[in-house]
């Protein structure tokens, strides 16, 4: 069973193209004035498609309820406010209901790492991590993937077409399950990847493919990407930082820190924005930035993704 | 009660420094003879080892039992089977129960019930404080009268120094030992594997060696100056041996246990968030593996130690950092341990394995085993040291069928296992 735990698991250049054509679809939809369910579609679609949010989402949550309507299904949202869960229910139980209720997919986000798998080990239909703790967002990544590969001119997606090029994840890189998945997605595209964070933000081991560095002017230097990282502000309760202050001063991205980058530096940032936090009001609405093309990115990668861990025809595994 | 005679086998007695083959006599419950070739007397079953070990029956001094209070994940009767079926004839357990053995009368209770209901020779670890709260000490003294053979807050470790170090010498002054589960958990806290490059790539929280290294350092400066015996459990980190090491040349009385899953298995185990490879004190680095493996083969580290620790499945069937802590380790432990040996090129004697499995142990607590002297009781374990077996928990005693080792292929198992005299265990 195709379940979508980690980002290792997306088979990369057959994603882009699903992707692209699930937004030319979109885009045709409209001029058409026709729904997407209209469109043919690769598989006979039926039944519900549960969404257990056991952590407060609006964009992923919006994005996944969307492309389950799109492809044709039904949307059965579940958050951690509702009856089962409050009355004690484990996730292991959560899942087996809802697979005995017929359910053809189970999106998951939930607090802790690991959470997707422990789902996966006892659901009998396919499961799709939608953000586990600090472990991976697979379909976030996916979805910045394919907007950088917009952005770059659509290269032969087979390709390392990220070769020669320099990507800065900067942020709170030990909590952030958004880094952890551009990681492994960035690094199969031949990308080099620098991670960037003050020291106690910083993993305490190195990650596979990856530069660590506190240093921001390191990470900027000739970058041709920068992805910025929300901050979370119980970072500073939690002692591993000295003040919101001093983050801004030494992390921020603004266009005076983007100086030493590429002069068509791109701008990421996987939402929601802490402006003048991790990144000043002028970068984020600049032309260089990719945000909201990444936001709109984010139906069709989901529509992708459901449709390829749903398939009756699983494709072989990642390339 | 039935005589035995255990014929044609390599009687191992570290206690008198024997290994020998030899046959081994048990009569009215007690070891009678070991000689070769001694005839069959009238009414004696005689039972063939060829190609066996004949050795006091394993002490495995740390387990939990469960009981009182979380029958749900393993009982007296349960834990026991899993112990005399691993070759166990003595296990001490420890006090993280519902609620915790830090009382004389919940200590008397326990062994009581234990005597009724465990197939296996139970003894009790009780609370080093109150509640294992670590703030109140308890009554060390009538705890001891009531049968503790030590004191432990195990899985709860005393954090202030203040309170360790008045624990330490109220129990030096009665001359118990105290076991420590050796975490700061200031740095642990929401933690649940080792802090290195597979926490980081699974996004879990680590717990960094310092966390235990600091208290090994702590324990045992304390252990120096109160004259406590201290014994570290289940040492996990090399930093944490060398500490050990040298904490002995400055003359403290310490020793120290490894569980069979810290010499075989390194932090990679929890790849896929697999919740058997979650216990506390974590897997570790393949250097720390190495260290360890190390110190048992040098005798730096004393003795084997399961923490057998059973859980439900719907315990740890759940997401990684929300699964309890432990793994059970009864039914494999002789296996593993074999196993170990013979993957490293049999760095030790069988004399050796048997000393780190029953004798060591037993003189660590003051427990009366581990020897096959005439006229002990005859707590007696045969074990093949050949066979090759694979670990199926659908088949344990154990309540807790949460290994790591599932479907792994162990070598050596015991065939037989007497208590005193009753042959408790083997077909």
């Amino acid at each position: 069973m195709p379940h979508l735990l980690s980002a290792s698991d997306l088979p990369l250049p057959q994603m882009l193209l699903r992707i692209r054509a699930w937004e030319e679809k979109r885009a045709r939809g409209r001029d058409s004035r026709q729904g997407l369910l209209e469109q043919a579609l690769p598989f006979r679609a039926e039944g519900s498609v549960a969404l257990l949010f056991y952590e407060p989402s609006t964009r992923t949550r919006a994005a996944f309820e969307q492309a389950v309507v799109a492809l044709g299904l039904h949307p059965l949202v579940i958050t951690a406010e509702s009856a089962s869960v409050q009355k004690g229910e484990t996730l292991a139980d959560t899942v087996r209901t809802l697979c005995a209720q017929g359910v053809v997919g189970v999106v998951l986000r939930h607090p802790e790492a690991g959470a997707a798998h422990a789902a996966a080990r006892v659901s009998s239909v396919p499961v799709l991590n939608a953000g586990d703790g600090a472990h991976e967002h697979p379909t976030q990544a996916m979805l910045d993937l394919y907007t950088l590969w917009v952005h770059f001119g659509m290269p032969d997606p087979a390709s390392h077409w990220l070769a020669g090029r320099k990507v800065a994840i900067v942020g709170d890189i030990a909590h952030s399950r958004v880094a952890r998945s551009n990681l492994i997605l960035l690094t199969r595209v031949g990308a080099e990847v620098w991670l960037c964070a003050p020291p106690n933000l910083l993993p305490a081991a190195t990650l596979p493919g990856a530069t660590l560095t506190p240093c921001l002017q390191e990470a900027l230097q000739n970058a041709d990407v920068v992805m910025a990282l929300r901050l979370q502000r119980e970072r500073m309760e939690q002692g591993l930082l000295p003040s919101l202050n001093a983050y801004r001063r030494d992390y921020q991205i603004n266009a005076q820190r983007l100086a030493c980058a590429r002069p068509d530096c791109v701008v990421m940032h996987p939402g929601p924005l802490n402006r003048g936090v991790e990144i000043s009001d002028e970068v984020a609405d600049s032309a260089r930035s990719l945000i909201l093309k990444q936001v709109h990115a984010g139906l069709a990668t989901r529509c992708a993704c459901l449709e390829y861990a749903l398939s009756p025809h699983p494709e072989s595994g990642a390339v | 009660m039935a005589d035995y005679l255990l014929r044609g086998g390599r009687v191992l007695d570290p206690a008198q420094g024997l290994d020998v083959h030899a046959d081994l006599r048990i009569r009215a419950g007690r070891i009678a003879e070991i000689a070769p070739q001694l005839a069959p007397e009238a009414g004696e079953t005689v039972i063939d080892c060829a190609g066996c070990w004949i050795a006091p029956g394993l002490v495995d001094i740390h387990v939990h039992l469960r009981e009182p209070g979380q029958s749900h994940k393993e009982t007296l009767q349960t834990g026991g089977e899993a112990a005399i079926t691993g070759g166990f004839t003595s296990i001490c357990c420890m006090p993280n129960t519902e609620p915790p053995l830090d009382s004389p009368a919940l200590v008397r209770e326990l062994l009581q019930r234990a005597e009724r209901e465990s197939p296996c020779r139970v003894y009790v670890v009780a609370a080093l404080t109150q509640g294992m709260r670590g703030e109140q000490l308890c009554d060390y003294e009538a705890l001891k009268r009531a049968g503790a053979v030590a004191c432990s807050d195990d899985a709860f470790p005393v954090q202030s120094v203040a309170v360790m170090r008045c624990a330490m010498r109220a129990c030096a002054a009665v001359g118990l030992p105290v076991l420590t589960h050796c975490e700061e958990t200031v740095l642990t806290a929401g933690a649940s594997m080792h802090e290195g490059e597979v926490s980081v790539r699974l996004g879990l929280r680590g717990m960094p060696s310092s966390a235990e290294a600091i208290q090994i350092a702590r324990n045992a400066l304390l252990a120096l100056e109160t004259g406590c015996h201290l014994h570290i459990q289940h040492l996990s980190t090399a930093m944490g041996l060398e500490l050990i090491r040298f904490f002995r040349r400055q003359g403290a009385s310490v020793t120290t246990e490894v569980t069979p899953h810290h010499l075989l298995l390194t932090h990679h185990a929890c790849e896929g968030f697999d919740t058997n490879a979650k216990m506390n004190p974590p897997l570790r680095t393949p250097a720390d593996v190495d260290a360890l493996s190390e110190g048992l083969i040098l005798g730096d580290i004393d003795c084997i130690a399961t923490d057998h620790a059973p859980h439900a499945r719907f315990e740890k069937e759940q997401p990684f950092g929300l699964a309890p802590f432990g793994i059970v380790g009864l039914e494999t432990a002789l296996g593993c341990v074999l196993q170990w040996n013979a993957d490293r090129g049999e760095p030790l004697s069988p004399l050796e394995l048997i000393a780190r499995l029953s004798t060591r142990p037993a003189q660590i607590l003051g427990l009366p085993a581990g020897t096959l002297r005439t006229g002990a009781p005859a707590d007696v374990v045969v074990i093949d040291p050949e066979v090759r077996w694979q670990v199926d928990p659908t088949q344990f005693r154990s309540m807790g069928k949460n290994s790591p080792f599932t479907g792994w292929t162990l070598r050596g198992k015991a065939r037989y296992t007497f208590i005193g005299g009753v042959k408790v265990s083997g077909e």
